[in-house]
């Protein structure tokens, strides 16, 4: 090996050096775990139809019982394993989202309700909101006037 | 005391480690080291309601532990030297506050231990004090919350990123060894800031070893030392990627360390059985690794000179959102039994 001198040969060198994420791995258990989640959903829903909700009230109540599993999980501690197994796969769905805003709750309480809860909670979930609102309001203002 | 070359101390009455102690958290106790550490916990919390609190009740105990141990009351203590890895230093002034002994409070990321002994030893040397106190601490938990994401967040890890270790590792120097067999400091080298533009927070390694590297050939050159002359060159936290990138690039300067180079992020944990990927890291890395497992080598002479470097990552979260790559540091205090058998 020759010897490094500048910062550009030391960050290239330090890339060579630096062991990737087993991605092939990752993607698949992202996908089989982020399919079983997504065909849980899909069975309450058919469940709430088969009960004679509609569509809408249907999809309300996927969302509350996925979110309720996953904060119940998060709490458990168990969450953090699932998502350490299926990366995007349980990160991606509402169980992702659920889990965003009750860790940061879980980890701040020691700084009482107010600021520790309530003013972390948005931390991790925060920028989501603000882009995915965002982008919802740009949408409908398209939609509005130009389609 | 007299400065050597660029930035090394020769330190001509050599403090001695009259005593050191360790304790370490659950997961460090399942490592391949556990048996060699003073105490070792069964829960993070240790029965406190924060992280935050129970680091700081680590570092206290740990710091009553050693003085204990080493048969000097508190009283004689002149001086103390801490710090740790959360914002203002509070797991070391917090849980050192009624200890009454005047207290430095430094910070030097992981390199933190060794920056302790660095001040401590010259206080030593100089006359101005008997008896210095080094102390640090890390905690995963609370460094994981300040730095990162919080634990019950279900993210992946990347493989370069390394485990910051939960623990405390202390210790005394002293001018005397109160008859005993003790191990002292002999050279002081303080390291230079070295930033080679890492900006990867997951990859502290890679950003440490530089930093590393500068003070090591430093020392070389300034002592007029070879690596061979070490029975052990340790350092603090480079983890398997910056201990092979340290390792490569000495060589390349014409400094070969591959047989007595090791380093406490490596030797701390079993990486594939305890998924620590690149290894661990925190104060309190080579703070026990030193304490529980190097002192014990050193008292039992099988090992008999040692150069000790502590490595530290000088950022915060702010810096890292703020896109700033990240400076290294590292210091080295070579130790050696110089006492006759």
């Amino acid at each position: 090996m020759k010897s490094i001198e500048t910062k550009q040969e030391y960050l290239d060198y330090v890339d060579k050096k630096s062991p990737n994420s087993p991605i092939l791995r990752n993607c698949f258990n992202a996908f089989w775990v982020g399919g079983l989640i997504c065909s849980i959903g899909q069975l309450i829903f058919d469940f709430c139809q088969y009960k004679g909700l509609d569509d809408t009230m249907s999809s309300t109540v996927v969302s509350i019982i996925l979110i309720g599993i996953a904060a119940l999980l998060t709490a458990l501690n168990i969450f953090n394993k699932i998502g350490k197994f299926a990366g995007a796969g349980s990160l991606v769905p509402i169980t992702g989202f659920a889990n965003s805003i009750v860790s940061p709750a879980i980890e701040y309480k020691s700084e009482g309700y107010v600021m520790g809860v309530g003013g972390k909670m948005f931390t991790v979930a925060g920028p989501v909101l603000v882009f995915g609102i965002s982008t919802s309001v740009i949408v409908g203002i398209i939609t509005l006037f130009f389609i | 005391m007299r400065k050597l070359g660029n930035q090394t101390i020769l330190l001509e009455n050599p403090p001695y480690i009259l005593e050191t102690s360790s304790i370490v958290g659950p997961k460090e106790a399942q490592g391949p080291l556990a048996k060699y550490f003073d105490q070792c916990l069964e829960d993070e919390f240790w029965g406190e309601k924060t992280w935050e609190k129970a680091e700081s009740k680590i570092i206290k105990e740990n710091v009553n532990a050693v003085i204990a141990k080493s048969g000097i009351p508190s009283t004689e203590i002149d001086y103390c030297f801490a710090g740790d890895l959360l914002n203002q230093c509070i797991s070391s002034s917090f849980g050192l506050r009624e200890i009454n002994i005047p207290f430095f409070g430094i910070f030097g990321a992981c390199s933190t231990f060794v920056e302790g002994m660095c001040l401590g030893s010259i206080f030593v040397d100089s006359g101005a004090a008997k008896n210095v106190l080094c102390a640090t601490s890390s905690h995963f938990c609370s460094a994981e919350k300040q730095f990162r994401f919080p634990l019950e967040l279900g993210n992946q890890r990347p493989q370069s990123s390394q485990w910051t270790v939960t623990g405390s590792g202390a210790a005394i120097l002293s001018n005397t060894n109160l008859g005993k067999n003790c191990p002292q400091i002999t050279y002081v080298t303080p390291g230079k800031i070295v930033d080679m533009g890492v900006k990867d927070g997951n990859n502290m390694g890679a950003a440490m070893a530089p930093a590393a590297l500068d003070t090591l050939i430093t020392h070389f050159k300034d002592t007029g030392r070879k690596p061979s002359y070490y029975d052990a060159i340790i350092t603090g936290d480079l983890g398997y990627i910056g201990k092979e990138i340290l390792q490569e690039m000495a060589e390349t300067k014409g400094y070969n360390i591959k047989s007595n180079y090791d380093d406490c992020g490596v030797l701390m944990f079993d990486k594939d059985a305890q998924d620590t990927h690149a290894g661990g890291s925190g104060c309190a890395c080579i703070g026990t690794v030193f304490s529980g497992y190097f002192y014990r080598q050193l008292k039992e002479r099988k090992i008999n000179r040692i150069l000790l470097m502590a490595t530290g990552a000088l950022m915060n979260s702010t810096s890292s959102q703020q896109g700033e790559s990240i400076p290294g540091i590292a210091h080295a205090v070579a130790i050696e039994n110089i006492t006759n058998k």
